[in-house]
């Protein structure tokens, strides 16, 4: 029974770190979008977690980054002996296991992947993007509640900390904002800008619509990313059934599995 | 024909639709089984619950399927159908020009066919291009930068064997180059529907039309900037169109980038049949209009029923060298048959 409590509290444990790990592409947690399938514990100390992106084909930079991201969030816990991470479903699934369990750096493996190619810039380009998507919500209600692009583009990290704001989208990406803000040095003290670019500039009143005009752009094409993958990550392996009542999505994929051993649908 | 509830005829080309066969019969391996899987995720996710096929159907659907959806439950008066060989995952190609060809004889005022080809193979694809030209008279083809070909992932439509292909095509008269830049899919490091190299192949080659499928997105941004800086540049609407559905206020978001960056003369429709029907997408298309506010932010662009006119068929007439009148007028003269069931 104490076994039993323990497990679960450690399961517990391990999803909480998961949440920590974002798709790259997305700037979402991997757990918000149900990318994580199963997570297992053996001899106490040995864990087991398994994901899945939303098809066979997703990018394996990404695959890889959030490999290692699960590997390192999940290691940090004091009590793990032993980590496995196994990507199932993709078409680069055995590199990426492999690699992501082989106790070597992420470096190291993705280079050898990728003839030679250093993912950094990779994963800093996609870090600004998820900058800018979490502060274009931000701006976009700051603006709506100051008056002048002077004032919103001259606020203060200390001033925006205490504002209030309503909308879930700006409820969920503040603290986000802040996080990143933190993170990179970009905004610590009360006086810092609230708003800075992501070069650590200041944002002019005359830019700011342009500046505006940007991030939306970003954002269009980060929400089609976004639309596609939880939607294609629901679907994936669920197929149709037309009975009585028209057709409608059934989900067949109890536990995992594979799509041709499961019923076919009737004719 | 599409009727507007003011009962005015719309001409429709549908620009960009397939006939495959995805089954498991004609798949060669895992890989073939997860690209038709993918596809099939794309039609449950996006298409309203009433519109939703079964798996069996989707992988291989019949000559009498196409005819119907298109032409007489659907509203396309012609469909422009793309071939797309992915030869390393399929036994007999996954939609071949030999095969969507004896599918169009049957009605061959209602279809144009477009080849394939794939600059990896050298001399070999120029061969091929001559093959379609003098076999099927071919007058457009699509281009699959991701596909795969023996250690190759992907390919540039600025790589140098690319050139020697769209050199040939100008040459023949093949002006029509549909290119597919969508949603981000392999290799490792290097992003093969990166929308840059049309830059340089639209530049280079000024006689040619490129159509970017899927506009692009997720890199709309770059799709819109390179085509506001090529004359020679245009967008297909294939799979930005189904979020009319799911998220209305999102496909007026594209649609007022591409007003505003691409222009009216520029877009075109695309259902991307099989993956989903003309119908409800013509339907739902011509009842839209971009939310105020969206449109507020783009200079007041919105999709007026003369520019819906334009991208539902005018605009691919043009580029294919249709008389909007005279089709109409045989069409008319041999109206869609109602299949025996």
């Amino acid at each position: 029974m104490f076994l039993a409590n323990l497990t679960t509290e450690r399961e517990l444990e391990v999803w909480d770190r998961l949440s920590a790990v974002s798709d790259p592409e997305l700037d979402e947690p991997i757990t918000d979008m149900n990318f994580v399938e199963q997570v297992e514990i053996f001899d106490a100390d040995s864990v087991l977690v398994e994901f899945r992106l939303p098809t066979y084909w997703c990018s394996p930079n990404f695959a890889f980054l959030m490999a290692f991201g699960i590997r390192a969030e999940v290691s940090a816990l004091p009590w793990v002996r032993k980590v496995t991470v196994q990507l199932n479903d993709h078409c680069f699934g055995d590199e990426v296991n492999v690699g992501v369990n082989s106790g070597r750096s992420f470096h190291e493996i993705f280079a050898e992947n990728c003839d030679g190619a250093v993912l950094e810039d990779v994963v800093e380009k996609f870090a600004a993007k998820a900058f800018d998507r979490r502060q274009e919500v931000v701006l976009l209600a700051v603006r709506a509640l100051v008056g002048s692009a002077e004032d919103v583009v001259s606020m203060r990290l200390g001033m925006l900390r205490k504002m209030h704001f309503s909308g879930e989208e700006e409820l969920r990406q503040l603290p986000r904002y802040l996080d990143l803000l933190a993170e990179r040095g970009l905004a610590v003290k009360d006086d810092d800008l609230a708003f800075p670019t992501w070069e650590g500039g200041a944002i002019p009143a005359e830019d700011l619509e342009a500046h505006l005009q940007r991030l939306r752009s970003i954002r269009i094409n980060m929400e089609f990313n976004g639309a596609m993958c939880r939607g294609l990550a629901s679907t994936r392996y669920h197929e149709v059934e037309i009975g009585p009542d028209g057709p409608t999505l059934i989900d067949f994929m109890a536990g995992r599995v594979a799509p041709r051993l499961a019923p076919q649908a009737r004719h | 024909m599409f009727k507007t509830p003011e009962g005015k005829e719309i001409f429709v080309i549908d620009g960009h639709t397939h006939f495959w066969d995805g089954s498991p019969e004609n798949q060669a391996n895992i890989h073939g089984k997860q690209f038709i899987d993918c596809f099939y995720a794309y039609h449950t996710n996006l298409s309203p619950t009433e519109e939703l096929w079964e798996k069996p159907r989707f992988e291989k659907y019949s000559e009498e399927d196409v005819y119907r959806d298109l032409f007489i439950d659907g509203p396309d008066d012609m469909a422009i159908i793309q071939s797309t060989y992915l030869k390393d995952f399929y036994k007999n190609g996954f939609s071949s020009i030999e095969r969507s060809t004896k599918m169009a004889q049957r009605h061959p005022e209602r279809f144009i066919v477009n080849g394939s080809f794939d600059p990896r193979d050298g001399e070999k694809a120029l061969e091929y291009i001559h093959y379609m030209k003098e076999e099927f008279d071919i007058k457009g083809v699509k281009m699959y930068t991701a596909e795969w070909n023996g250690d190759s992932k992907g390919w540039a439509l600025n790589d140098p064997s690319a050139y020697k292909c769209f050199e040939l095509c100008d040459k023949l008269g093949i002006r029509n180059i549909h290119v597919h830049k969508g949603p981000t899919i392999i290799p490792l490091s290097k992003d093969a529907f990166d929308v840059h190299d049309v830059d340089y192949a639209a530049t280079d080659f000024q006689n040619l039309n490129w159509i970017i499928e899927h506009c692009g997105l997720p890199r709309l941004d770059d799709f819109c900037w390179i085509a506001t800086q090529e004359t020679n540049v245009y967008g297909g609407l294939a799979v930005a169109l189904p979020f009319i559905h799911s998220r209305p206020r999102y496909f007026g978001e594209v649609m007022a980038e591409l007003l505003w960056w691409v222009g009216e003369d520029k877009i075109l429709f695309g259902s991307d049949y099989a993956i989903w029907t003309p119908k409800w997408l013509v339907e739902k298309f011509w009842d839209f209009q971009i939310p105020e506010d969206i449109s507020a932010e783009r200079g007041g662009v919105q999709l007026t029923d003369e520019i819906k006119e334009k991208i539902l068929g005018l605009n691919a007439a043009k580029l294919y060298g249709i008389d909007v009148e005279a089709k109409k007028k045989q069409l008319s003269g041999a109206p869609v048959q109602i299949a025996a069931e």
